[in-house]
């Protein structure tokens, strides 16, 4: 096993053994179960989103949906509770020059917090995917899925474009958690980590939101939350995709760039 | 690169801002060396154990451990190395075993193989499955030796190792020590314990206010303190007549009813014939060295730290 993986496999092993972890997974799996509880209870919709109408037609329009919803804040801050605590916790708690006294290198070290990072923040987005399909099926069956072109989608097909939503969901989603682990190595503080990646991403949001913001609103990363509508067009839109495929690349790169030259440098005093 | 020096820091210097921690500090820890980093509270001591570690890049000069400057090769330069800044930190959420296992891991392919050896070395192994979060303060800082000894060092750098440990676990950890620095391994010890240093180690420096104002063999720190004796008689008057008269006696005085004076051991053999010859019974002859508290406090205490003295003459050119 090389060295990057032995670091990734004991930062996921320490995450497995923290509580933030199980709240964060806690919160993407209990969100889409609450979503079909609350809509099982009451006869309106979210009629005005995407897939919204359709929601009690199939099990599985629910995880569309509640990925909508949670693009917002939700998942932005489950991300934050980890790409924001990763490094500042060990500088707080003063593990960080234990593990920098051994025998793997700086950059190493951060690789594998970042790859850690990456899997999190996967594993929340497909938690989320799969606990919401597995609950509304249940409750309304796996039938044909209504597209945004109007067509019907096969349930077999349906899950591979809800895989494949997920999975391009998760781009921009990591975007935000290079913010984390940026904010997490500068600040060395996790409260203050998490909190500014929240703030991050509402402010993109913001900027979204905001009149005479259409031309910048397509490389905003809070639009590639939206890209995966491109797989429920007959024919698919690839476009959107693409777009956030790219986009959040630079996304990640530059906040993770910054990170690891600051975690290379960076003094590792008592904090 | 067995054969390189331990420790050799030349120029050290780390500034915060204005303020300057540590001022142009020299070091050299030989092999077999049981070195004592030696200073008052906020004196620079963990920020050059830092330095040393690789932990924060000085503002200038430049260490090599056994040969390998930290900030140019990184971990490399560490091989070999081992120990805590600060006391050791560990995971709490985690086993004593498991922390040990995930250090295993970020060192080389044997070192879980040595896991249970150490843990039986600092009498945890019967608690090692425990979270590190419940332990007590002395149980970590046995940890933190565990820890290091899983690298099978040949150089061990310890701040502060018996800090908060009570009188038994202090005793523990110093024959700890003692024994290590027996098998062969070169320790530099930081401490503010006096006596642990003198009965630890062999070498010491000394820093004040950023500065090292003593290094060398703790013997011959020793040696400068003055040879005081302190002579009690059955004639004080008689007795200081006969002490003035005799060659080799200085700083003569009177201090709570006994003779107080500094003395070659030979003059002072002389002096107590001439007092037998003279009528005058001893009751009480005792050696009075300095010990290393008064000789530290000497060198660390005054009115004008070095470092100020320093910045004043930068000042002024």
């Amino acid at each position: 096993m090389s060295a990057i993986a032995k670091v990734y496999k004991w930062e996921l092993l320490k995450l497995t053994a923290q509580k933030r972890t199980y709240l964060g997974v806690g919160a993407a799996i209990l969100v889409p179960i609450a979503f079909v509880v609350a809509l099982s209870l009451q006869k309106g919709g979210p009629n005005d989103i995407p897939l919204g109408r359709n929601i009690r037609d199939t099990g599985l329009a629910t995880p569309f949906v509640v990925l909508f919803f949670m693009s917002f804040w939700a998942f932005p801050l489950i991300t934050a509770l980890v790409a924001g605590d990763i490094v500042a916790s060990e500088s707080h708690n003063g593990t960080l020059k234990t593990i920098l006294t051994r025998s793997r290198e700086r950059g190493q070290v951060f690789a594998g917090k970042a790859l850690a990072v990456v899997t999190y923040t996967a594993v929340v987005v497909f938690a989320m995917g799969t606990v919401g399909l597995v609950a509304a099926s249940i409750k309304w069956g796996i039938k044909p899925l209504t597209s945004l072109s109007g067509t019907k989608i096969a349930p077999g097909h349906g899950v591979g474009l809800l895989v494949a939503s997920l999975a391009v969901y998760v781009l921009p989603l990591v975007g935000i958690a290079s913010v984390g682990l940026l904010l997490s190595t500068v600040t060395r503080n996790s409260a203050a980590s998490v909190v500014g990646t929240l703030m991050f991403a509402l402010l993109m949001q913001l900027l979204g939101a905001l009149p005479g913001t259409e031309p910048i609103r397509p490389y905003l990363l809070s639009t590639q939350f939206s890209a995966w509508h491109g797989f429920l067009r007959t024919p698919a839109d690839w476009t959107p995709v693409i777009r956030a495929i790219w986009l959040s690349f630079l996304y990640i790169a530059a906040p993770l760039l910054g990170a690891y030259l600051v975690f290379l440098r960076r003094d590792v005093a008592g904090e | 690169m067995s054969d390189a020096i331990p420790v050799s820091a030349r120029g050290l210097v780390k500034r915060y801002g204005e303020i300057v921690a540590v001022d142009h500090v020299d070091l050299t820890v030989g092999a077999g060396d049981v070195f004592g980093y030696l200073g008052p509270n906020g004196a620079g001591k963990t920020t050059s154990l830092r330095m040393l570690l690789g932990l924060i890049r000085p503002t200038a000069g430049s260490v090599q451990l056994f040969g390998r400057d930290p900030l140019v090769e990184g971990a490399k330069a560490l091989e070999g190395v081992a120990g805590f800044v600060e006391g050791p930190r560990f995971y709490p959420y985690l086993s004593a075993r498991r922390n040990l296992r995930l250090l295993a891991d970020y060192d080389d392919r044997d070192a879980r193989s040595r896991i249970d050896q150490q843990l039986e070395l600092v009498d945890l192994h019967t608690r090692a499955n425990d979270r590190v979060g419940g332990y007590s303060h002395g149980m970590r800082q046995r940890l933190g030796i565990a820890a290091s000894l899983l690298r099978a060092p040949r150089l061990l750098l310890l701040d502060e190792p018996t800090t908060g440990l009570d009188p038994a676990g202090m005793r523990d950890m110093r024959a700890l020590v003692k024994r290590l620095a027996e098998e062969g391994i070169t320790v530099l010890l930081s401490s503010h314990l006096l006596s642990e240093v003198e009965e630890l180690c062999n070498r010491v420096a000394i820093i004040r206010s950023g500065r090292i104002v003593y290094a060398g063999e703790l013997s011959e720190l020793m040696a400068t303190a003055s040879d005081g004796f302190r002579l009690s008689c059955t004639d004080l008057e008689r007795g200081r007549a006969v002490s003035l008269a005799q060659s080799g006696i200085r700083d003569l005085r009177v201090e709570n009813g006994a003779l107080c004076f500094s003395a070659d051991a030979s003059d002072v053999a002389e002096l107590t014939i001439a007092l037998g010859e003279a009528q005058v019974g001893i009751t009480a002859l005792v050696p009075e060295k300095a010990t290393l508290e008064e000789l530290f406090l000497g060198l660390t205490e005054g009115d004008t730290p070095p470092a100020t003295e320093s910045a004043l003459a930068e000042a002024a050119a």
